[in-house]
């Protein structure tokens, strides 16, 4: 096939015929309409799922408005989060300078909400405007006796992944700060979750149920006070290894706290997470608990998911995600229902992932890094796949080719983790795998108009 | 789990809380999208392309490819023409694309990039190759909204391609943001009135295509470029919205709208109207149309005003003094408010987050509620949620974003506009004409009488 940008040729890789790695942590290319987005959506999406803290956007309006309350990220409590603060530059701003705005901004926002804590994000102009952010923060955190941690979050110093780093970075001058607190025994601290439609509330069942006590999950239905406390954990438990593994090993670090890579997606996994934990604990008791519930739930789930199954055997999948590591779960779920992943990607993946992804998979897979929607579209077509994984942007290049699709991103409303996602993620790709509607379109044929 | 927190009191913010905004380059992309074979590039961080790229498929539903030039630390410093040339070339070599439009944002503003002058150098640096046409357009977003970008880049269109003024037999029909459904019809309308109209921009298919058995880089639609060529020489230019003036970015052109440049400068007549929402407003558009063609309104189009009304009168009472707030894009408010006052309806709050003052235009097409309209502008949802819980209104307008607001009222939200992210088809939303009003009213009846219905301790199912 045709590769339309040369210079992407090695960030992808057909399993069994390629002799090149999937490069990757690459900038993406100009002009070639990445997937991702910039550092200020790293921090974001990570810290946005703290429910009690005021979250101040330092720029023009955009980076304000496109991220106000679309992720799924639930809170048990406060809902503060979810409104969208900005300090909405304007043209005697950028020529003047916008720290008085700022200054104004947080000083009333932190009077009038109360928060618990202020997050300050500094965007592409502020970079070039000169703002001292962090001097601001000091300023007014001092004022108003609560923390305001700058997050230096310009769109244009780096990618996605370097706006992870500015979060764990904000993130870790909150832990550690609560020295009076007293952990129960097995306590650990959940990493990288974000309780997208709940999902931690049935990770946090399972723990319980064996005997597990969480401490915080920092970034799913977070409070600011419970992560004061994280370093007393026993143990971390990092998922999504993208977005807070530099927070684990800092953490590891600074307080010897271990951590443990997991995910949630899947029976195999996720009966792996519980088993690594209980495990870690050395509790025999702990590991008989985690023992039955796996069996439990499995006993359970199997035969919900056999008619499932049935129907997709033999079907044709396609990934693209922004972590690598949920892509690699999910290949494993769609195994687990019969079909085959034939193309998988990552905004952000690592050599580990790709490489961990391209033992996994079956030859002739296709493995891409920082795709596109043209290299996609042609990918699938190639592939003559029945259904795309992806986020928001990716949908309608499915629906367009009349392809079924799952969501499996931020903005999701479903919960797909834990053995009750799993039959949600099956009855999902179920839903829209075997819809009757497809009957009508013309999949595509391997020809494209520009060619 | 908590509601979401509202303040008590009401207080003036420097900040802006709930943006009722969107930035410049969002609606540039959306200009850019309605011209046939043009891609979009953002010049800046990839960020702004993505988050509006992304924002924009969720309401269209449609594949929304935008480039970006893609800045990284040293670009700020050194400037971004070796990004845009790269990205150039990527863009042209995926996409073979007609034209390619580049926007800028507050990024490449602030370091003070001439795009223009780097399109030129780019295009000199390779005489060989056949470039699609290159334009720029100036958003920074610190500036104006996605309003301000969506005119200034058909001001931008016009300007590139009205290069003489020999006459032709078309008309130029400028209308705004609106929704691909509302293009479609007003195309039938101009067709049926036997004029030859370029509609600029033309997103009806681009936006809102149909199911495809191959993938289009490029999605079919958009204004011919060769029609635009000829916009100089039109005999008509119907421009829709009276907030259309180009204040905002780098290529001003003292003020003026698209259609006031084409009248200055090639002298094509301007018939400017506010959006053509109700029937007053309507008939203006069809009395502009019939001074041009020369010919009687069709039957097909008065039948249907016979049909608006008629159902004017069926409804009447149940919309008689209820009380609404319209927010939005200012043309979509100064258009849905003129239509509720000549319903009868009670228009307590108007808002808008653009810096334009609305209150003159709104006081002159609402004559009704003249005295009593509230007018907001440069405002955000918060101020607008606060106004609302004073008010006390009995239904809203406006965009998906305002949901939160008639949720925790408990009241209807007649949707329309753009984003509708929490519906599917907001891009078949008609507004327009008398076919997009008879919808909308329809829509507002049935909302109250499902309120009432919902709201009864009987249930009546006849109503
Ligand atoms: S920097 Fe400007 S152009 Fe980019 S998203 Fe923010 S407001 Fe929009
Ligand atoms: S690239 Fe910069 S301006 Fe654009 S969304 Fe990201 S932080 Fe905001």
């Amino acid at each position: 096939m045709e590769r339309l940008i040369k210079e992407r040729d090695n960030q992808i890789h057909t399993i069994g015929s390629s002799k090149h790695e999937v490069a990757c942590e690459k900038k993406s290319l100009a002009g070639s309409v990445s997937q991702r987005a910039c550092v200020f959506c790293g921090s974001r999406v990570v810290l946005y799922p703290i429910a009690d803290a005021l979250h101040l956007i330092h720029g023009p309006i955009g980076c304000a408005a496109y991220t106000w309350d679309i992720r799924g990220a639930m809170s048990s409590g406060p809902q503060l989060h979810r409104l969208s603060f900005s300090t909405d530059l304007r043209e005697k701003d950028v020529v003047f300078g916008g720290e008085p705005k700022l200054k104004k901004a947080l000083t009333e926002l932190i009077e009038a909400y109360k928060p618990k804590a202020a997050f300050v994000y500094s965007t592409c102009i502020v970079g070039v405007i000169g703002d001292d952010v962090e001097a601001i923060c000091r300023e007014v955190s001092k004022e108003q006796g609560i923390d305001v941690i700058p997050v230096m979050a310009e769109g244009f110093k780096g990618t996605k992944k370097d706006g992870y780093k500015a979060a764990c970075d904000a993130l870790s001058t909150l832990v550690g700060t609560d020295n009076d607190y007293e952990a129960p025994e097995y306590s650990i601290n959940i990493l990288g979750d974000f309780n997208l439609a709940g999902e931690l509330w049935i990770l946090k069942d399972y723990y319980e149920r064996i005997g597990v006590n969480i401490i915080t999950c920092l970034t799913g239905d977070g409070r600011i006070n419970e992560i004061r406390k994280a370093h007393k954990a026993s143990l971390n438990v990092v998922q999504c290894s993208g977005s807070m593994m530099h927070l684990a090993k800092e953490m590891k670090e600074k307080y010897g706290i271990p951590f443990k890579k997991v995910s949630y997606f899947g029976i195999e996994d996720m009966s792996e997470a519980l088993y690594e934990v209980a495990t870690f604990f050395k509790n025999e008791e702990m590991l008989n608990k985690a023992r039955t519930l796996v069996s439990n739930e499995i006993q359970e789930l199997i035969p919900a998911l056999e008619p499932y199954k049935k129907k997709l055997t033999g079907k044709k999948a396609a990934i693209y995600v922004g972590g690598a590591f949920k892509a690699i779960s999910l290949v494993k779920a769609l195994r687990l229902l019969g079909m085959e992943t034939a193309v998988v990607g990552s905004q952000t993946g690592n050599q580990d992932d790709y490489n961990l992804l391209t033992k996994l998979c079956d030859k002739g897979t296709v493995i891409v890094d920082d795709s596109n929607p043209n290299e996609l579209s042609e990918f699938v077509k190639e592939k003559g796949v029945d259904l795309f994984i992806g986020g928001v942007k990716e949908r309608p290049i499915a629906y367009k080719l009349g392809l079924g699709f799952c969501d499996h991103n931020h903005e999701r409303k479903e919960a797909l983790a834990g053995y009750e996602g799993m039959l949600n993620f099956a009855k999902e790709v179920h839903a829209s795998v075997c819809s009757p509607v497809w009957q009508f379109f013309n999949r595509p044929s391997s020809t494209n108009e520009n060619e | 789990m908590d509601k979401l927190p509202r303040l008590k009191d009401i207080r003036p913010f420097v900040s802006t809380r709930n943006a009722c905004k969107l930035c410049s380059p969002l609606g540039a992309s959306i200009a850019l999208k309605g011209i046939e074979g043009c891609v979009p590039v953002i010049h800046g961080s990839q960020g702004c392309a993505t988050y509006i790229r992304r924002y924009m498929i969720s309401h269209y539903k449609e594949p929304v490819d935008i480039a970006s030039s893609n800045f990284s630390e040293e670009t700020t410093i050194f400037g971004g023409a070796e990004n845009l040339r790269v990205a150039l070339g990527n863009v042209i070599g995926q996409y073979k694309p007609k034209a390619v439009g580049v926007a800028t944002t507050c990024l490449s503003e602030t370091i003070g990039e001439d795009v223009e002058l780097m399109l030129n150098h780019i295009k000199g640096m390779t005489n060989d190759e056949e470039w699609p046409d290159l334009f720029t357009v100036s958003t920074p977003s610190y500036q104006g909204t996605h309003m301000d970008g969506f005119h200034a880049t058909i001001l931008q269109m016009v300007k590139n391609y009205a290069k003489d003024n020999i006459k032709n037999e078309k008309v130029n029909v400028l209308p705004n943001l609106v929704s691909p459904a509302d293009i479609r019809h007003l195309k039938e309308i101009f067709t049926d009135c036997g004029l030859d109209a370029i509609i600029l921009p033309d997103y009806s298919d681009t936006l809102d295509n149909g199911a495809w058995d191959k993938y289009y880089r490029v999605p079919k639609g958009g204004t011919p470029i060769k029609d635009l060529k000829l916009c100089g020489g039109a005999k008509a230019t119907f421009e829709m919205g009276e907030f259309t003036k180009v204040s905002a970015g780098k290529n001003t052109s003292g003020n003026l709208s698209a259609a006031a440049w084409l009248e200055k400068e090639h002298g094509v007549a301007k018939y400017q109207s506010i959006l053509p929402i109700g029937v007053k407003a309507t008939d203006v558009l069809f009395n502009n149309i019939a001074t041009i063609s020369s010919e009687e309104t069709p039957e097909k189009y008065q039948a249907q005003r016979a049909r608006l009304l008629d159902s004017y009168a069926d409804g009447h009472k149940y919309v008689f003094g209820k009380k609404a707030i319209v927010y939005g894009e200012e043309d979509l408010v100064l258009g849905i408010c003129a239509f509720l006052d000549e319903i009868g309806v009670e228009v307590i709050l108007a808002a808008s987050g653009a810096n334009n003052n609305l209150t003159e235009r709104l006081k002159y097409h609402c004559p009704s509620n003249a005295e009593t309209i509230k007018v907001m502008s440069d405002s955000d949802f918060e101020q607008i949620n606060e106004q609302a819980h004073e008010l006390k209104p009995d239904f809203i307008v406006g965009n998906s974003k305002g949901y939160y607001i008639a949720r925790e009222l408990e009241i209807p939200i007649i949707r329309v506009g753009f984003p509708i992210h929490d519906r599917l088809g907001g891009q078949r939303i008609k507004h327009l004409a008398y076919e997009g009003t008879q919808e909308l009213f329809d829509r507002i009846v049935n909302s109250l009488i499902e309120y009432k219905q919902d709201n009864s301790p009987i249930g009546y199912k006849y109503i």
